[in-house]
């Protein structure tokens, strides 16, 4: 185990090293520079600029350049945000907490909602039940996230008034109070993005277990006298679980995606709203650090999936 | 050696069916896809969405820049069936001719996708050995890339670039077909090389190297069409995540300028007017929804019509 552990984790090196690879090279041909605002300033002689580019290394060719930030970004040493005037791994540190609860807490739902109704679904193929939850299915991963998150501030903000639309980080309130606020205003991004992970999520548990409950060894556990409970929960949907799992994690950049279009919505200070105003700022060694945060977040979860594929299905073999 | 084989008794007896039979599978499938009762409403609604985007601005004569002061922010009303939006310009005009631009920007990206990957998969598929390493590694390398935040990422960094070699429609629109067809392409590379691969050890394959068929003509001729089920599926549906992703950039305020009102662009526009002119949101947004419904069952009929081992029920 240990070895088919240390060997993922030697594969997701040359992965990384692609990433940025890719990244940086995205970065060095684009036409942008960070001193531009500089140049266009009559107030700043040219040699300062030039003494600028020097000190920051920006004239050194694109192979140097690229192994000083790798080996920074490596190190923790991220940059210094030009607009922000504050290191970059601390913004994205500030940032990085909210992002995750909310993303979390949205997976989770989309799970709690996607098991039952998937196992329920599979259950009885064609019911309407079925039909019911397959076609809400459908209309859910089909409704983008940024449509159902302004419906969600028509229909809860605007028309009944319940929740809160713009989510804030400097509440005043304390104890008892701090923390409902704080519920009550991630409600409506959690449940944007949870309801569309469900929605995509219910099709996979339910083709899953559709896939398992056909096998012979269900019909054993029935024919023995086991209960249809325990049959399905304890024998069909484990194993069922195997496929979905791998599948969750390989959404992992689709979450993020939704993640940055949710966090825009209701004005999330997470992650991915950093992201949208540092890219309108111009503030290129942040949007980098957090592509690449994402990009890194993406490599631990599949690295993570594949080490839970091989504890829960033993036929999986440790090569 | 005279005796007839009992093979060929059996086939001379019925000739005429033969000569139907290229058409039949086709007969077919659109049979099958025509028992998918909400595919055929989607592929309806998508047809008459086609047309109307098409044909509708040279029906509907309303400029989508009229601007108009003093009929700003209106509900659906006779002179503008869908409302205006802040400068009082005509929305159901701005959102037919929106609609031109998300749907091509779908087809597109979408064949641009699929052409980068038959390309991939047909290559690592035939090829094997070294290449076929080395192009399913490059294939999970792209997997892993965040998408909309390198998206974002390049439409940013390359948007002034290709606006000022090709104008600001054309710059744009072919900036942003190529990103998302550039990173949607993994998926159908993987399903090629797949079917490549099983493919490739059939009887009827052989059958034509037997008889000395080259390997692009096997390629051609033989393996590609009928590796082209599972990825005409993953094209359909790639034309529904291709509008997705070009209507959350301009929702973002990073696709298309706001003088070409896109889907997503109206809604961009629209979302700090939500109190008090829902209208303007609710039908660009709407539009999206049906056209990325629709596209999805469509999608969901052909993987029922071109999958001749699936059992569809009554």
């Amino acid at each position: 185990m240990s070895k088919y552990f240390i060997r993922r984790l030697l594969i997701s090196v040359p992965v990384l090293l692609g990433i940025s690879l890719i990244l940086f090279t995205i970065l060095a041909l684009a036409p942008g520079d960070p001193f531009e605002e500089l140049a266009t300033n009559a107030n700043v002689p040219a040699e300062v600029r030039q003494n600028l580019r020097a000190k920051f290394g920006l004239d050194d060719p694109v192979p140097v350049r690229y192994a000083r930030w790798f080996t920074s970004m490596v190190r923790g040493d991220w940059g210094f945000s030009f607009v922000s005037r504050v290191d970059v791994e601390t913004l994205i540190l500030q940032r990085l907490p909210t992002t995750i609860i909310v993303l979390g807490t949205a997976q989770l739902l989309g799970i709690l909602v996607a098991l039952p109704i998937g196992t329920l679904s599979a259950m009885r193929p064609y019911s309407i039940f079925d039909q019911v939850a397959t076609t809400l299915a459908f209309v859910g991963f089909s409704l983008p996230t940024f449509f159902t998150g302004l419906l969600f501030i028509l229909f809860f903000s605007v028309y009944l008034d319940w929740l809160p639309f713009i989510y804030r980080a400097d509440i005043s309130a304390t104890g008892v109070q701090w923390y409902w606020h704080h519920v009550r205003q991630a409600i409506m991004p959690v449940a944007v993005l949870g309801l569309f992970q469900g929605a995509s999520l219910t099709r996979f548990v339910r083709s899953a277990v559709l896939d398992v409950i056909q096998l012979d060894y269900i019909t054993t556990a029935r024919a023995k006298g086991l209960s249809e409970k325990t049959t399905i929960v304890k024998h069909a949907v484990r194993n069922a679980l195997i496929p979905v799992l791998t599948l969750v994690a390989l959404q992992v950049p689709a979450i993020f995606t939704g993640a940055v279009i949710t966090e825009q919505i209701f004005r999330v200070p997470g992650v991915g709203s950093l992201l949208i105003s540092s890219i309108l700022a111009n503030d290129t060694p942040v949007i980098m650090a957090i592509t690449f945060v994402f990009s890194c977040l993406v490599v631990l979860f599949n690295l993570i999936a594949d080490l839970l594929y091989g504890w829960l299905d033993p036929r999986i073999s440790y090569r | 050696m005279t005796t007839v084989t009992p093979t060929e008794q059996l086939v001379t007896p019925r000739p005429e069916k033969r000569t139907t039979s290229s058409a039949s599978v086709w007969d077919e499938a659109f049979r099958r896809f025509r028992r998918h009762r909400l595919a055929t409403l989607g592929a309806a609604v998508l047809f008459a969405m086609v047309v109307a985007v098409v044909a509708g601005p040279a029906i509907y004569r309303v400029p989508i820049d009229d601007i108009d002061f003093k009929a700003k922010l209106r509900g659906p009303s006779w002179a503008h069936p869908l409302g205006t939006d802040d400068l009082g310009q005509d929305l159901l005009a701005r959102i037919l001719y929106g609609g031109r631009i998300s749907l091509a920007v779908g087809v597109t990206a979408m064949l641009v996708a699929i052409t980068v990957g038959v390309a991939i998969g047909a290559a690592a598929g035939q090829l094997a050995g070294v290449v076929d390493h080395a192009l399913m590694r490059i294939t999970d390398l792209f997997l892993s890339l965040p998408q909309l935040p390198l998206l974002l990422l390049m439409v940013y960094l390359f948007r002034d670039l290709l606006r000022k070699a090709l104008g600001p429609e054309v710059g744009v629109f072919v900036l942003i077909v190529a990103v998302i067809g550039g990173l949607r392409w993994m998926p159908v590379a993987r399903l090629v090389r797949a079917q490549f691969l099983s493919l490739r050890e059939k009887e009827f394959v052989e059958a034509a190297r037997g008889l000395g068929a080259p390997p692009l003509r096997q390629v051609v001729r033989h393996i590609l069409p009928n590796a082209m089920g599972p990825v005409i599926v993953a094209g359909s549906l790639d034309v529904a995540a291709a509008i997705i992703a070009e209507s959350s950039l301009s929702f973002l305020g990073l696709g298309f300028p706001p003088d070409i009102p896109t889907w997503g662009r109206i809604l961009f526009d629209a979302k700090d007017n939500l109190d008090f002119a829902p209208h303007w949101a609710l039908f660009p947004g709407t539009a999206i929804f049906l056209t990325v419904l629709s596209i999805n069952y469509i999608g969901d009929g052909l993987r029922d019509a071109l999958d001749p081992r699936r059992i569809i029920p009554r």
